[in-house]
Order: C-alpha cells, then sequence, then structure tokens
C-alpha cells in the first residue's frame, strides 16, 4: 500500500454512490419492484425508468470525477465534475479520525473515514466510501503519519505492513444499563408512561384517543431519539493505543473514532437526576471545530464526543485522571450569599484549580462538572452582573475551542474572582508557553 | 485584574459623540413630530415631553456606557472591558488570535471611526472594541496581528 498510495490517486469503491444515496437507494429499490414484478411492461414505467437512469449516471460520474491521494503531510481529495474541488488536508491537524459504517454501508462491505481538523467549516475531509478490508489499514497509515508530520520524523518509509499498534481496552458499556440509563435520563419519559398506562386502567377510550391522536406522532419522533442514541452507543468501547483514544461502537450503524492525544479541548461529567442514586455518570469528550460540517452522519450530531455513555463514578473518574493528570482534588462552594442569586444551581456550584487544569461543578438538577486543561484555555472572561453586585459576587468564564464546555465560576466572592482571573491567567500562559516549547 | 490606570486606553471622543447623535436626533423627532401633528392636544404633548425625557435618560446611559468601554495591551494579552450593567472584563492572550476584524458602519465612518473585533478559536470569546479612531484601529491591528504571530500557540 506505502509505495502506491504515496505516489498514485486511488477512487474511491465503485459501490460508493449507491451507499451514499442511503434512503434514496432504499427509496428506488421500492420503486423498481412493482416494475420488475409487474410483468415486464416497460412501457408504463417510462418516467421511472428515466428518473432512476438519471441518477444511477449522476452517481456514476460523481464517482469518476472523484479522487484522493496521500501527499507528503497532505491528503488531497479532488472532486467535482462542473466546480471542480481541489482539497488538501494537513495531517498535523488532524483531531480525530472516525470510520462509520451505516447499516447500508455494511451490507455493501464498504466504510467512510472522516478526518476531523480544527477549521471551523469545511473541516471535515470525507473519503466515503473504501472497501472494507483497506479502511483499517488506511486510518493507522493516516495516524502514523499524522504524528510523524507533528514531530518532524519521516514517514516510516519501506515497511510493507504498518503494524497495528497495541491498545488497551479501558471500558466497554453493558447492555442493560445503557438502556436503563436513557430512559432514566429522560424522567418526563417515565412520567408520560405512568401517566398512559394508568389512562388506560381509568377510561381505555379516552388514553386510545390520545394515543390515536397527536400522541402517536409523539411517540413516534421520541422512540427515534431513544433508538438513534441507542444506535450510536451500543457496546462503546474506550480504548487507549499509542495514537489516541480509540472509540468503537454502534448497533446498526458502526462506529470506530481515534482521537489523537493532546486533542480534547475540555470533558464533561454528567449526572442526570435520576442516574445520581445508582452512581452513574456519563463521560464526554469536546474537540476543535465549531460546526458540524454539511453531510456529516448521525454520528456526529450529538454536540460531544461521547467517551462513556453510562459508568460508575469511579470509573469515570480513572479515565478523567487519564485524561487529565493533574486533576483539581479540593473543589471550594460558593458562598452562602450566592443562594440569593442561583437558589437552583447553589447546591451543585464548585470550583477548583490546580497548577494545569480547572475544574468546575454546575447544573440545576443534573449535575455537570467541566475540566479544562489551562493549556487549552482560548480566553478568559470575568463578568458582574447587577444583581451579582448588590451580592458581591462575580463570574469567571474560561472559554474554550470547543462546541459545548463552558467551564464558568459561578458567583464567586468578587475578590476570590478577582484573585482566581490572575491567577489562571498566569497558570494558562505558563501552560501555553510548556506546550510550545513541548511542540517544538 | 491590575492595571495601572494611565495603561487603559478608551475608544476616541468621537464614539460619544456619535451615540448621543443616535439618542437625540430620534427623541427630538418623535417630539416634533408628535408637537406638530397633535395639533396640542394634551395626549400628543405629554408624549412629545415624554420623547424628550427619554431621551435625557438615554443620554445619561450612553455617557455611562462610553465611560465603560476601555482597553489595555499588556504583555502577553489584551484586556477589554465593557458594559455598566454587566460589567465585563475578557483576557485574550495574542497567541490564541486567530484572526483580526477591523469595520465600519455606514455611522461609524461618517464620524471617521472603525470597529476592532478578535477572534479565537473559542465562539465564546467576546473581545470587541468599537469607536476606535481609524489611525489607532489600524495600529491596533498591526500591533496585534505582529504580537499574534510572534507568540502562535496551536489548539
Amino acid at each position: 500500500m506505502t509505495a502506491e498510495a504515496t505516489e498514485g490517486w486511488h477512487r474511491l469503491h465503485p459501490l460508493s454512490p449507491v451507499v451514499r444515496g442511503g434512503r434514496g437507494t432504499i427509496a428506488i429499490a421500492i420503486l423498481l419492484l412493482p416494475i420488475l414484478f409487474s410483468g415486464g411492461r416497460v412501457s408504463d414505467a417510462v418516467p421511472q425508468v428515466a428518473i432512476i437512469a438519471l441518477l444511477a449516471l449522476g452517481g456514476f460520474v460523481s464517482w469518476l470525477v472523484t479522487r484522493w491521494r496521500i501527499e507528503e503531510d497532505d491528503l488531497r481529495i479532488e472532486t467535482g465534475l462542473i466546480r471542480r474541488q481541489s482539497l488538501r488536508f494537513p495531517l498535523a491537524q488532524v483531531q480525530a479520525i472516525d470510520v462509520v459504517r451505516p447499516g447500508l454501508a455494511r451490507m455493501f462491505r464498504v466504510a467512510e473515514l472522516r478526518l476531523r481538523t480544527a477549521g471551523a467549516s469545511g473541516a471535515t475531509a470525507r473519503l466515503a466510501y473504501v472497501g472494507e478490508r483497506e479502511v483499517d489499514p488506511l486510518r493507522d497509515q493516516l495516524l502514523a503519519l499524522a504524528r510523524g508530520a507533528r514531530v518532524h520524523e519521516g514517514i516510516p518509509a519501506g515497511d510493507d505492513e504498518l503494524e497495528r499498534p497495541p491498545e488497551r481496552v479501558l471500558a466497554t458499556v453493558a447492555t442493560g444499563p445503557l438502556v436503563a440509563s436513557i430512559i432514566l435520563e429522560r424522567g418526563w419519559l417515565i412520567l408520560i408512561l405512568a401517566g398512559l398506562l394508568s389512562g388506560f386502567v381509568v377510561s381505555p377510550h379516552t388514553a386510545a384517543a390520545v394515543i390515536g391522536g397527536g400522541g402517536f406522532v409523539w411517540a413516534v419522533s421520541i422512540a427515534t431519539v431513544l433508538w438513534r442514541r441507542f444506535n450510536q452507543q451500543y457496546r462503546l468501547t474506550v480504548a487507549e493505543g499509542p495514537d489516541g483514544l480509540h472509540l468503537r461502537g454502534g448497533l446498526v450503524a458502526l462506529t470506530a473514532e481515534v482521537i489523537r492525544p493532546g486533542r480534547v479541548q475540555a470533558i464533561r461529567l454528567v449526572e442526570p437526576v435520576l442516574w445520581r442514586p445508582l452512581g452513574w455518570c456519563r463521560l464526554e469528550a469536546d474537540l476543535a471545530g465549531r460546526q458540524r460540517s454539511k453531510g456529516e452522519g448521525e454520528a456526529q450530531r450529538g454536540q460531544l464526543r461521547t467517551l462513556l455513555p453510562v459508568a460508575q463514578r469511579t470509573l469515570a473518574f480513572e479515565l478523567v485522571d487519564r485524561l487529565v493528570p493533574d486533576r483539581p482534588r479540593e473543589l471550594s462552594p460558593p458562598p452562602r450569599r450566592a443562594r440569593w442569586k442561583s437558589p437552583l444551581r447553589y447546591r451543585m456550584l464548585r470550583w477548583g484549580r490546580s497548577d494545569t487544569c480547572v475544574a468546575t461543578v454546575s447544573g440545576r438538577l443534573r449535575r455537570v462538572t467541566c475540566w479544562v486543561p489551562l493549556e487549552k484555555a482560548q480566553s478568559l472572561r470575568h463578568v458582574q452582573g447587577p444583581v451579582q453586585r448588590r451580592l458581591r459576587l462575580a463570574s469567571v468564564h474560561v472559554d474554550t475551542a470547543g462546541k459545548a464546555v463552558h467551564a464558568t465560576l459561578r458567583d464567586r466572592d468578587a475578590g476570590e474572582a478577582a484573585e482566581a482571573l490572575t491567577d489562571l491567567t498566569d497558570l494558562a500562559r505558563a501552560a501555553r508557553k510548556r506546550a510550545v516549547v513541548a511542540r517544538a | 485584574m491590575v492595571v495601572d490606570a494611565e495603561h487603559w486606553r478608551t475608544p476616541s471622543r468621537r464614539l460619544l459623540r456619535l451615540r448621543r447623535w443616535e439618542v437625540v436626533v430620534p427623541a427630538v423627532a418623535v417630539a416634533v413630530v408628535a408637537a406638530l401633528a397633535g395639533g396640542g392636544s394634551g395626549v400628543a404633548l405629554g408624549l412629545a415631553f415624554a420623547a424628550i425625557v427619554a431621551g435625557a435618560i438615554l443620554w445619561g446611559v450612553v455617557g455611562r456606557r462610553y465611560a465603560s468601554w476601555g482597553y489595555a495591551e499588556r504583555e502577553d494579552d489584551l484586556l477589554v472591558r465593557r458594559g455598566v450593567l454587566f460589567a465585563r472584563l475578557s483576557v485574550v492572550p495574542y497567541g490564541r488570535m486567530q484572526f483580526i476584524d477591523v469595520t465600519a458602519g455606514p455611522l461609524e465612518r461618517a464620524f471617521r471611526l472603525a470597529t476592532v473585533r478578535l477572534h479565537t478559536a473559542a465562539a465564546a470569546t467576546d473581545a470587541r472594541i468599537p469607536g476606535l479612531d481609524r489611525d489607532e484601529a489600524a495600529r491596533l491591528r498591526d500591533r496585534l496581528a505582529e504580537l499574534g504571530e510572534a507568540q502562535a500557540a496551536g489548539l
């Protein structure tokens, strides 16, 4: 693969347009069936056949004009017939590499390779689709190149097979707790179900009417959301390899992701209210890149990368320690008068820092704990609103390049907040300088 | 954040003048139209009076808001403060800047002003300095770009 891959151009898998068509393909298949079984009178179905032929031609052309190759430190993709695009993705800036296999792709034994870089938009390189057997070696090769490009070593040239680095499995999600957690996270769902059940007992007709009317649409949409979650997180496995964190999982659509070390901007531990008696929590990582680019699949629809969909706190904290080695141990509550400003959040609010990391806890019903490594802090903001001023409180925000994690030192004593702002500015500067030195 | 008072720079005085015009013109216009079109009825005069009072209050508000703006260039970061009701102070390290915008709307242009905005990789970063004299805006832009390049830290 090596010599050929660096020299020549590659095409995608010939079945790519069929798989990319997704639901459209299925629709076409359904459209075709009656024609096939109607006794071969094609003349009746000319419009359908014409449309299908056009679509097939379009798919074929899009496949024909798309090619890719690896050029030293870049992945280059050329595509487009009329508006020709040549895209170049520097491998050194890759944040994560995903391998995604939707249901249809699994049927045709192909997989999509996705490289996420840090930019704001159009920053995802998609190779959809690549043969199932080629995808893993290709991913390993890209990761090796990304590593090599980063430390300015050469490409490990000459070896016929890149060794797959050994990985250590850290956790796998069991199916039972996953189902329970998905339902428990939405406490209102239990209320609705209970309401419906009791409704059936009291007056079956009214309950049936509710379901028959708009309730049915609701039920379908709720089921879709639950299913999506389950499909994504089924048997999600976290493993640690030398090239980063490996995430694998999925029921119908399989995904395999690699998050490169040092690319996690922030992590967050979420404990919904009904999970807490069970000691469960969810661990999520935030990566750089602002928007989901167009055409990304369901795995990316969620804002954050879920590392542990549901786990015991002890296990989650082990993983946190691995990601943020020096996490703050002691978190301090805000002054009592913060109760007046944030009556619901007051019980949860905490913050602490070590020399390299900030930790904050917040949340009204669910508890959300955030960790931000200070070398990832983009900017700091000190904010004091009118109520806070009266109570001599202030908040400090730590902005990160991620999408959803905001560490906020909410409602601290004004003096403490000012001091925290100064301290964090200095610590973040020191952390940044260390990171620059380490990279050079 | 300890910064000596003399290190804080403020937007141009012309920004204050622009903001005051933005208050005075609509207030006077409403008052005049109400007084003329109402033909001296009680309601119309009341409306005109209310417009003048509102304008006077806003005049004061605008002044305080203008006074709250400030920025300071330190060795490693830029400080921006603003806000009367919500007092905000942003610390943006030069090394984190992704790009710098200089914009000037039609009104700003008429007053020879420009707005400088810093962008980092974080969407939440809120560092905007409005109403800078055009030369000062250009100077700040060049200086920030230079410092940003010198101290650039990756993501």
